[in-house]
């Protein structure tokens, strides 16, 4: 496994008083905090944090940790040696939360695991499991879905692996996929949850399963845009379809309509197909923007008609500019 | 280990169909009622129904409740601070999601 440097994840240096550890988590959390974050990986980069926080605020962890050396170099491959942590005891060091939500209970790196895992799984154990006569609902489980603007207008049935924590007799945490089949309801919008009744995590003794809850999250499309039902289309025009006005052709997520634009349509002008968009109640609509395309003068001909039109046509765009 | 499961499954949609009980909710969430009585009070989640037995939240509740317990664990902020940070990361979430409908898939 690879070896974790938690000074360089947290951006501190190896003598870093506790404050200063505790400052720097503290903003490098409200930083990649996953609710908070836009970036991609900031779910990774929170628990990473979360992870050298974990050793380093506590400072049995952080002198156990201090003793492996400060040779190691983050990535480099790494087995802790035997009896490396003689004389220390961590179950006792309090362990925080945000992690403790059962679906982020496989939350740590195998190198955290292998140096404090177990102590820390078998205090957290103590007391439950296999004591007669002990019943409790299984926990919830939480994730998040991708899907198509296409599965949310038409319904659709989508597999989905998911990564299920498991703790075996021995304490330790090992990842187990599962795959689940899931009808993906019509008019489903960003954001929203679907509860799959007794798909959670196992209860103990004769506890009822938890539920699973499952956050939906659309894949962006590569031609409509989508805010709660309604959908968005950017829709190129020629100049004398926006001009004298036209019948065309109009991609829709449900299939292509034949839409009318008025004589004198301007660019960036919305048309809005009542009921084109997610359906539901109600449903949503699709709002079609016009973009003016002019084509390339790149022929003779084409030169032609432009110099022709510039003739022709007494016009100045920038009259309202006042030049 | 991969585990295969044929079965094809079917949930609801918590924000359209669910009405949720303050238990439904504690489950849901893996919180304390204590919490959520302490959000409704600070007005982070409103219930409908006249008093605590009778309580019934709607699907929304649940994603700010989850959020709203991140934030205190993970980043130490107190209840009013959290309610703060909710607001404004609704409002963030909804003018980003105006951003991108104006500016079209290939900025984002």
């Amino acid at each position: 496994m690879e070896f974790k440097d938690y000074y360089e994840v947290m951006g501190v240096k190896r003598d870093a008083t506790q404050d200063e550890i505790k400052r720097a988590y503290r903003k490098l959390a409200r930083k990649y905090h996953p609710d908070v974050s836009k970036q991609a990986d900031a779910e990774e980069r929170f628990k990473e944090v979360g992870e050298a926080y974990e050793v380093l605020k506590d400072p049995e962890k952080r002198t156990a940790y201090d003793q492996l050396g400060a040779n190691w170099k983050a990535g480099q491959d790494f087995n802790a040696p035997p009896d490396w942590d003689a004389g220390f005891e961590f179950s006792g060091g309090g362990y925080t939360g945000g992690f403790g939500d059962g679906a982020d209970a496989g939350a740590y790196s195998d190198f955290f695991e292998s140096l404090f895992g177990q102590g820390f799984r078998t205090a957290g154990q103590g007391g439950y499991g296999t004591q007669g006569g002990f019943h409790a609902r299984g926990s919830d489980h939480h994730a998040k879905v991708l899907i198509d603007l296409e599965d949310a207008m038409n319904g659709a049935t989508r597999s989905f692996g998911l990564r299920v924590p498991e703790v075996d007799a021995q304490g330790h945490v090992t990842t187990k996929e599962r795959v689940l089949k899931v009808n993906i309801p019509r008019g489903v919008k960003q954001g929203q949850h679907i509860r799959l009744a007794g798909q959670g995590n196992p209860g103990m003794g004769e506890g009822k399963a938890g539920d699973l809850y499952l956050e939906i999250e659309f894949n962006p499309h590569s031609i409509y845009r989508v805010d709660g039902r309604d959908v968005y289309l950017d829709l190129p025009v020629a100049p004398w379809e926006a001009a004298l006005g036209a019948s065309i052709k109009v991609p829709t997520p449900a299939g292509a309509v034949d839409m009318k634009i008025k004589a004198g349509t301007t660019n960036g002008s919305k048309l809005r197909l009542k009921g084109r968009g997610i359906p539901g109640k109600p449903a949503g609509d699709l709002y079609v923007i016009m973009g003016i395309a002019l084509p390339a003068a790149t022929t003779d001909k084409a030169k032609d008609i432009y110099k022709d039109m510039q003739q022709a046509l007494d016009f100045n765009p920038r009259a309202g500019l006042g030049v | 280990m991969v585990t295969q499961l044929t079965d094809i499954m079917s949930g609801i949609i918590l924000e359209e169909e669910a009405r949720l009980s303050l238990r439904e909710l504690c489950d849901a969430c893996a919180v304390h009622a204590e919490f959520i009585i302490e959000l409704v009070d600070e007005g982070v989640i409103e219930p409908t129904g006249f008093d605590k037995s009778h309580w019934c939240f709607s699907g929304v509740s649940l994603h700010r409740i989850r959020t709203a317990k991140h934030l205190q664990q993970d980043l130490g902020i107190n209840l009013a601070g959290v309610a703060l940070a909710l607001d404004l990361i609704e409002e963030v979430q909804l003018l980003h999601t105006q951003l991108q409908r104006l500016s079209g898939p290939e900025h984002e």
